[in-house]
């Protein structure tokens, strides 16, 4: 009895946390306070934050099978497919110094700076220029700070793709129902259709459920994870301790990912 | 006035005939788009825009352009211009018609893009784009339309046209403004972000239009003897030559800026276009030619014995309108996405289905056209300004 309600409650937080895939029924779900059984139940679970953020440390996660091995994690529970091509959809993938911080290069870089990988996902801004630009409002910002997109609104104009300095944003050049084993599909998370738009999430749908997102579970302590606002949380106690620098600064975008070099 | 297009000779029902296939034949192509994704394109994850925009952005010049015939005549009241106004208006809405065309093949799931519509999103520039696009559209047509109409029945214009034409004319600069917005807005595409875009466009639409239209209507004298006036000619080609000075200026500046100040930034995608790097040299053939053909067309347009040469005249434009398009139509857009955010270089070259797809709404702005200068011309025939067709 008390496990099925568990479940019951999990899978209405899943709802909620829908707001950013099916804003119609979320919409209704969340703002119905008038109807008794439009009303939603929130998972008391649930993680909460100002400002979500994530911190990096990039002296113990720097190797090319680590960060892979976390974006495989990440790929399989999104049904994010693997495509052999310049059309391929990430969420997270990996780059090498120059690749990640472009104009902040040195002439002559350390060798560990030559050597390690770095590992990228969508920063989700504080200012995000793919929210600015989208015509549908797709892509939007929620107040904490996570950079969500609804694929059912999206019309595929690929405006966001433009718009964002970071290379986050993927399009769905083709069905990517065909590149996935959909036996071995995680049925709890949609898959997308061709036509749209997909980036990282920074896991909503766990954080619904009160759980962290998979990298920073998997990492084993080299991403951390939490709110940006709040002086004692984890994220601000790394910031604290170490030096960190942030991709692109130029663009304006202020991202919340930062990286412990 | 609409049955005028009904009637025509065989030569006249070939060419439609010509460009429905053309038509149809893209259109199966594009049905296979719809079907199969985007992935029939050349585009990738790196470089997302590609033909199909940078040709909506050269035809958003193109439909800018009929500004440079109808400001003289309504602001400066130069009546030689008077035969020639319905054709920059006739051409503005077969532009537009291309524009939205190729926007509408360009998104992934065009049977949502009502959207734009549902959820207004003023933050957006493509939001303000549709509405300066389809309201350019309108205006056009209503006063296209109305003035033609009144000339065949040989009454004066109503008044409300005027203001009409008013806003027509600074609208048609909002076209091509909002459009380089589209671009010039945008973090980390050094290429486009820089506040001179939007003059840019515009110096090189006023200077490409005008020359496209008056290579239309040298044909459309050849078929229909509809005589667009020595005067009228003249002056529509010193204002190419002053407008396409001005493009190669503004030019000029990009260079300028990038590399004296030296940031890579600024320099990279120029360095692509013109010299190559990473060993990816794919577009430097192309950027050359347009860089020659700019400065042949200035040469053959700057002295006016050879401007007003009308055996040469025809060869000037026609070499003005490839270096604008290949600076425009191609180089702007992959200029923009190289290198990519990694700084790296993806190749894009656009694919054959892609090209038929092209094809297929430039033939529909072609159709557009010719029905439109169909009826013009034949109502211009009526009025006896024209001598028939032998
Ligand atoms: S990294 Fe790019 S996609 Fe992610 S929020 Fe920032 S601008 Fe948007
Ligand atoms: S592709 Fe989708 S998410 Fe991106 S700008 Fe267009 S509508 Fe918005
Ligand atoms: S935060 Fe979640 S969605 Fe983003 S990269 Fe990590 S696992 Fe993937």
């Amino acid at each position: 009895m008390k496990q099925s309600r568990r479940n019951f409650l999990k899978f209405a937080g899943l709802s909620a946390a829908g707001l950013c895939l099916a804003p119609a029924t979320a919409a209704m779900a969340s703002g119905g306070g008038t109807s008794k059984e439009g009303h939603a139940v929130v998972n008391s679970n649930s993680l909460h934050a100002k400002r979500w953020a994530m911190v990096i440390d990039t002296r113990k996660l720097n190797t090319e099978e680590a960060i892979e091995a976390l974006a495989e994690t990440c790929h399989h529970i999104h049904n994010v497919p693997t495509i052999e091509s310049d059309q391929n959809i990430k969420w997270m993938w990996t780059g090498s110094y120059g690749e990640v911080f472009p104009e902040q290069e040195n002439n002559f870089p350390s060798e560990d700076q030559e050597k390690h990988k770095f590992p990228l996902l969508c920063n989700h801004c504080e200012f995000p220029s793919c929210v600015r630009v989208c015509p549908t409002k797709a892509t939007f910002k929620r107040a904490d700070g996570i950079v969500a997109m609804d694929y059912h609104r999206c019309i595929g104009c690929r405006y966001c793709m433009a718009a964002c300095p970071y290379g986050s944003r993927s399009f769905n050049f083709m069905d990517p129902r065909t590149h996935l084993d959909m036996d071995k599909i995680n049925t709890k998370f949609p898959t997308r259709m061709r036509g749209v738009v997909e980036k990282c999430n920074f896991c909503v749908e766990r954080l619904a459920v009160g759980e962290l997102p998979a990298c920073a579970e998997k990492s084993g302590g080299s991403i951390v994870f939490g709110d940006l606002q709040d002086p004692d949380s984890n994220v601000r106690k790394a910031l604290r301790e170490n030096f960190t620098i942030r991709r692109k600064p130029t663009a304006g975008t202020e991202p919340g990912v930062y990286y412990i070099i | 006035m609409l049955e005028k297009a009904l009637k025509g000779g065989p030569k006249y029902w070939a060419w439609i005939g010509f460009l429905l296939l053309v038509i149809a034949s893209g259109f199966c192509v594009y049905l296979g788009q719809l079907k199969e994704g985007m992935t029939i394109t050349g585009l990738s994850r790196d470089v997302s825009w590609g033909f199909y925009i940078a040709q909506f952005t050269y035809l958003v010049g193109l439909a800018a352009s009929g500004v440079m015939i109808v400001l003289p005549y309504y602001f400066h009241h130069y009546k030689k211009f008077k035969g020639m106004v319905i054709m920059g208006e006739f051409m503005a809405i077969a532009a537009v018609v291309m524009c939205l065309g190729f926007i509408i093949v360009d998104i992934g799931q065009p049977q949502r893009m009502l959207n734009i519509i549902f959820h207004p999103t003023p933050n957006s520039i493509l939001f303000w784009d549709m509405i300066v696009l389809n309201g350019y559209l309108i205006l056009n047509v209503v006063i296209g339309w109305t003035c033609l109409e009144c000339e065949r029945q040989r009454v004066e214009t109503p008044k409300w046209i005027k203001p009409l034409a008013y806003t027509s004319i600074v609208w048609a600069f909002s076209i091509h403004t909002v459009t380089a917005f589209l671009y010039a807005g945008l973090p980390g595409r050094h290429y486009w972000l820089t506040a001179i875009l939007a003059a840019r466009f515009l110096a090189s639409a006023f200077c490409s239009g005008p020359a496209i239209l008056l290579l239309v209507v040298f044909l459309v004298r050849k078929i229909t003897k509809y005589e667009p006036g020595k005067g009228a000619i003249g002056t529509l080609t010193t204002i190419i030559t002053y407008a396409m000075c001005v493009n190669v200026f503004f030019f000029l500046l990009e260079v300028f800026t990038a590399f004296y100040s030296n940031m890579p930034g600024h320099i990279h995608p120029l360095a692509y276009l013109f010299a190559g790097s990473h060993g990816h040299h794919e577009l430097v053939p192309w950027m050359w030619t347009a860089a020659i053909f700019a400065i042949l067309s200035l040469a053959l347009l700057i002295p006016p014995k050879l401007r007003y040469n009308q055996k040469l005249l025809p060869w000037s434009l026609a070499i003005l309108v490839i270096a604008t398009w290949i600076d425009k139509g191609l180089g702007l857009l992959i200029g923009g996405f190289t290198p990519n955010p990694f700084n790296e270089i993806t190749v894009y070259w656009p694919t054959g289905r892609e090209l038929m797809v092209s094809m297929m709404v430039y033939a529909l702005g072609a159709l557009t056209l010719t029905v439109l200068y169909k009826i013009a011309t034949d109502v211009k025939r009526e009025l006896g300004e024209l001598t028939t067709p032998d």
